[in-house]
């Protein structure tokens, strides 16, 4: 498994007993789980710490949807633990799960809001399930309504809810019994990018206004770069990278990773890529990619001040995740002097970046 | 129709419907839970019991299979140790709502196997046990199909409630036989399918009204 850096400079080892031990809501150990011959989960170690949004992503099939089941017990691993704060729950049987489940709050992709019921009397079922008396259940769940702004909404009936209010509504149902946790099962899949951004943003108030620590998981690296702390990148059963999330967006370290960060980082225009060469050529073009220190600083123009000769900005951008600017630059560099480039190339390199030579191209765009 | 005739028909009437309603709630009183532990004890159900579930089946498909006819006379010592008689129309009840149970129950089953999984998943997850969810979810999700079923389980009843006349138990279907074709009375039975055009098609449009009000899936 690939460990980023902390902020802090710990790493983010799982299975390392910490002082503050205390403070993770999950920690799973090991977990494995097969069907039939293929493993879903196989050896999956990992801590959510109270008030923190982890983000799962992986492609589907991944073994996410199996893995967010075992925290609430509705998948059972074949081995290993699940410690939800601080007890061990995957052998507990479905009566002892029950006030369990009832701590933590789950979203789910399809809403799974009961079309026979109101929206409120949505809101209230968890209540409902607690055993609670009416007059309190309605009370919270205007509450939760106003809180996430259906206030209007909440004697009409789900099928007449947008998707997105749809699941504004799943989110409240999920608060509603005071959750220590909440499970989101690729809550944004569903709907438009509009709309996920307003329910991520809503999950992110949540988190912030009530502490509520988040455990989600996505295919999209979006979800992760808008709202989450922490990324783990699951494949084939396996936590293959994971650290927060500015630093495995900065240096990607799996290939998995590369390749679901491609969506939204700065890529190489196609045309360009089409007519990069292996062979020494009249253009070089550079990969930098810098983070952090390397990127708050005025690279390109200490570059040119230090290395003198030409330089082309082709393509790329800085972007602020977690408000650490990371970013991916496309250069070209003009003319066969191999002098040249390699002191280009060791001025950023000196400058903390990374840097790839991707090839050479005849004629520039 | 002669005065006695029209007597006759009122009686048939009255018949019908006690049979046909008495039936009806008795087949919705067992047909139902029988439904939902057909689908609760089916693989991956929320009481997952698969032996539970081959042999309720069976039994379900065995009292199916038998034609009604044959039910009404072989049932006939279980008629007189409920009721006290085999005869009449209080006899007719007992064969008429077991044949009617399993059929209900199948046609519950299919209501009930349409709930979206996710919903029971949403359920548990909220931390409510099985009868939360048959409460909360799978009943009242289900709803509009359990009482569409109702209706056609209704509607088959009045057809099969014409057989009962075989062990006295009178109706219109009895009426029918004896005076609009053994006696060629011919406006008796004219006024006999009138009659039941109408009984049918105020179940079905009673039954089609409730599901339409109870429907909120949009």
């Amino acid at each position: 498994m690939n460990q980023h850096i902390t902020a802090s400079g710990k790493t983010a080892d799982p299975t390392q007993t910490r002082p503050d031990a205390s403070q993770d809501v999950v920690r799973l150990v090991d977990l494995k789980r097969h069907f039939g011959v293929t493993a879903a989960l196989d050896g999956i170690s990992l801590t959510v710490r109270k008030g923190e949004i982890l983000g799962i992503i992986g492609r589907s099939g991944a073994g996410k949807s199996t893995l967010i089941r075992c925290l609430n017990g509705l998948e059972r691993p074949d081995s290993g633990e699940v410690f939800i704060e601080g007890r061990e729950i995957s052998r507990l049987g479905e009566r002892d799960l029950q006030p369990l489940r009832r701590r933590i709050g789950m979203i789910f992709q399809h809403f799974n809001l009961l079309s026979a019921k109101t929206v409120e009397d949505n809101v209230a079922l968890p209540l409902k399930i607690e055993g609670r008396p009416k007059a309190e259940r309605l009370k919270r769940a205007a509450e939760l309504l106003d809180l996430v702004g259906l206030s209007e909404k909440a004697k009409a009936y789900p099928a007449s809810l947008s998707g997105g209010q749809k699941q504004r509504v799943g989110i409240a149902r999920a608060l509603a019994a005071r959750p220590a946790l909440l499970l989101s099962d690729e809550a944004t899949s569903a709907l438009d990018p509009e709309t996920t951004r307003s329910i991520l943003a809503l999950l992110k108030d949540i988190n912030r206004q009530l502490g509520l620590t988040i455990l989600l998981i996505t295919h999209e690296m979006e979800v992760i770069r808008s709202i989450a702390d922490r990324v783990a990148v699951i494949d084939a059963g396996r936590i293959v990278e994971q650290g927060p999330v500015w630093s495995v967006f900065a240096d990607p370290q799996s290939d998995i990773t590369k390749s679901l960060l491609g969506a939204i980082r700065p890529q190489l225009p196609a045309e360009l890529a089409a007519r990069l060469l292996p062979a020494a050529g009249p253009e070089t073009i550079l990969r930098v990619d810098v983070a952090g220190e390397a990127a708050s600083r005025p690279l390109l123009s200490d570059l040119a001040t230090a290395v003198p000769g030409a330089f082309r900005l082709v393509h790329g951008g800085i972007d602020h995740i977690q408000q650490q600017p990371v970013g991916t630059l496309f250069l070209s560099v003009p003319g066969s002097d191999a002098n040249h480039l390699a002191d280009i190339i060791t001025f950023l390199k000196a400058r903390q970046a990374r840097v790839e030579v991707l090839g050479h191209v005849a004629n520039p765009v | 129709m002669s005065p006695i005739l029209f007597e006759l028909l009122l009686r048939s009437i009255w018949e019908t419907v006690l049979m046909t309603a008495a039936s009806g709630l008795i087949s919705l009183v067992f047909g139902l839970p029988l439904g939902l532990a057909l689908i609760a004890t089916e693989r991956g159900g929320i009481a997952e019991s698969l032996w539970v579930n081959r042999a309720l089946g069976a039994i379900i498909n065995g009292f199916r299979s038998v034609p009604f006819i044959i039910l009404l006379v072989a049932l006939i010592p279980v008629t007189r140790l409920i009721v006290g008689t085999s005869i009449g129309t209080w006899a007719a009840i007992v064969p008429l709502s077991i044949a009617a149970t399993p059929y209900y129950a199948r046609i519950a089953e299919v209501s009930l196997r349409e709930v979206d999984r996710g919903l029971i998943e949403a359920a548990r997850a909220m931390g409510g046990n099985r009868w939360t969810i048959i409460r909360e979810v799978l009943v009242p999700e289900a709803l509009p199909g359990i009482v569409a079923g109702f209706t056609v389980t209704l509607v088959t009843l009045i057809g099969a409630s014409a057989m009962a006349g075989a062990i006295g138990a009178g109706g219109l279907g009895d009426l029918a036989i004896r005076y609009g074709y053994q006696r060629f009375e011919t406006s008796v039975m004219i006024a006999v399918v009138i009659v039941l055009i109408i009984l049918v098609c105020g179940i079905q449009w009673v039954g089609d009204w409730l599901v339409a009000r109870l429907d909120r899936r949009g």
